[in-house]
């Protein structure tokens, strides 16, 4: 990889665990990418910020407490706030099937749900930031 | 996002222009040089540069916060850039100063940027040097570069400041003690961190002796402060502190002896940075070459017109 990726790793939301969150931080760097991590309850306006300041290519969001729905395409807004609509957003974590297509319409390019493999965050960061 | 735009969202200190700005800087992409061509020589040399470094844990991204907190609440604009290196083996970093950051966030007039040292040979000062300046042509009025203290990379970081800090804290002990020697040397001041645990006081003692040993030797004074950062203890005194050495290095020539010697190893930094890919290039194409490594990176060299041989 000679271009270097920078991607940011965010936890909207009030659920506490972040382990998850941290498991795809290190996978993430372990390929390569740059990673830079928020912490955990943050708010979508936050982690927007961050990512603008930060200048990445993609930021990826993590919820397991069921408010996905409003905090994920929250992030993908305020983006679009700060003329930062090309930071490409992706999410994962306790997601319903029928949620996705909502999801996806809102603006956030990946979803990824419990089944996905670590392999296949890293590939589908991969594929966001290059197709950027 | 076009470069005339970029250039004049720094100026209005538009965030996503000023975190364009660096990236196209630190990455070499075309606008680079009119950016830099942009900034303010009057902004950056008005602009404090302060280097925070010591050991892993001890408490440098808390005590960070806390001096953002002590200068917003003197309405100071403020940047911080945090070093952390690049994993050796995937060329990636994990980079988590932040987190202690993000109550700041949507504060606009805290500046925070990420780097990671990308394995360069202290190619990262240019990027971190490019990085401060732009934060300056922003508005800042102080930049504060992070970054651990222990390979030599972080070291030449820390060069870049008007004035570093070392933090230490109780706990680290051995590690200290292996540390002294050599990145001791280039502190202004030393701070004891942790003040709440045992064995603080001991450790300024120590440092205090330390401090002492060097007015002697080399004629240099080193502060000795002690704080609790997470609890906020001894942050503003800290702050003071660098408004008194700043005022007393800009009255003795310091500063600008300082600044002066940044630049060099600044362009010596980029100059390396600048002409490697094409060293590289040339590497590649002598395939299953062989003789003696330096010699062959003496031909090399001539071939690209730099005269290496004394
Ligand atoms: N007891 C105590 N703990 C502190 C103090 N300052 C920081 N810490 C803790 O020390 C740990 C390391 O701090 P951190 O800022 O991450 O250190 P860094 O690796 O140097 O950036 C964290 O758990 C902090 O909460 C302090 O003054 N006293």
């Amino acid at each position: 990889m000679s271009k270097k990726y920078r991607v940011l790793i965010g936890k909207p939301g009030l659920d506490g665990h972040d382990r998850g969150a941290k498991v795809i931080a290190q996978a993430l760097r372990d390929h390569g990418f740059e990673v830079i991590y928020t912490g955990i309850r943050r708010s979508p306006a936050e982690i927007a910020a961050a990512a603008v300041q930060e200048d990445v290519d993609a930021v990826g969001l993590s919820s397991l407490s069921g408010a996905h729905l409003r905090l994920f395409p929250a992030v993908v807004e305020e983006l679009a706030k700060a003329g930062a609509d090309d930071i490409v957003v992706v999410g994962g974590g306790v997601i319903p099937e029928d949620d996705i297509a909502t999801l996806k319409e809102a603006g956030v390019r990946e979803i990824f749900t419990p089944g996905a493999t670590l392999e296949d965050v890293v590939n589908a960061f991969q594929g966001v930031c290059e197709k950027k | 996002m076009n470069i005339s735009n970029v250039i004049e969202g720094v100026s209005r200190r538009d965030p996503r222009s000023i975190g364009r700005a660096i990236s196209i800087v630190e990455n070499h992409d075309p606008g680079a040089q009119a950016i830099l061509d942009s900034l303010d020589a009057e902004k950056i040399a008005a602009c404090l540069v302060v280097g925070i470094t010591g050991l892993p844990g001890a408490g440098k991204s808390t005590l960070t916060a806390q001096l953002i907190k002590e200068y917003r609440s003197q309405k100071k604009r403020i940047g911080i850039v945090a070093v952390d290196p690049s994993s050796p083996l995937s060329g990636g970093a994990l980079l988590g100063d932040r987190v202690r950051m993000m109550n700041h966030a949507l504060d606009r007039d805290v500046v925070i940027r990420s780097m990671a040292t990308r394995g360069r040979l202290g190619g990262v000062c240019g990027s971190a040097g490019a990085a401060v300046r732009i934060m300056a042509q922003s508005g800042c009025e102080v930049v504060l570069i992070e970054t651990v203290g222990v390979g030599q990379s972080e070291m030449d970081i820390v060069r870049m400041a008007d004035l570093t800090a070392m933090v230490l804290a109780p706990g680290l002990g051995d590690d200290i003690q292996a540390m002294k020697a050599g990145l001791l040397e280039v502190a202004d001041i030393l701070v004891v961190n942790k003040a709440d645990l045992r064995g603080a006081d001991a450790l300024v003692l120590d440092m205090e002796s330390v401090a002492q040993q060097r007015q002697e030797r080399q004629g240099r004074s080193t502060r000795v402060c002690s704080t609790i950062a997470n609890q906020g203890q001894g942050v503003a005194a800290l702050a003071q502190s660098f408004k008194e050495i700043n005022g007393q290095f800009q009255h003795s020539g310091e500063k600008a002896q300082r600044r002066l010697q940044a630049r060099r190893y600044e362009v010596i930094d980029w100059a390396v940075e600048l002409i490697r890919p094409r060293i590289a290039d040339r590497v590649a194409q002598k395939q299953g070459f062989c003789g003696d490594p330096m010699l062959l990176a003496q031909d090399i060299l001539a071939e690209l017109g730099v005269e290496s041989k004394k």
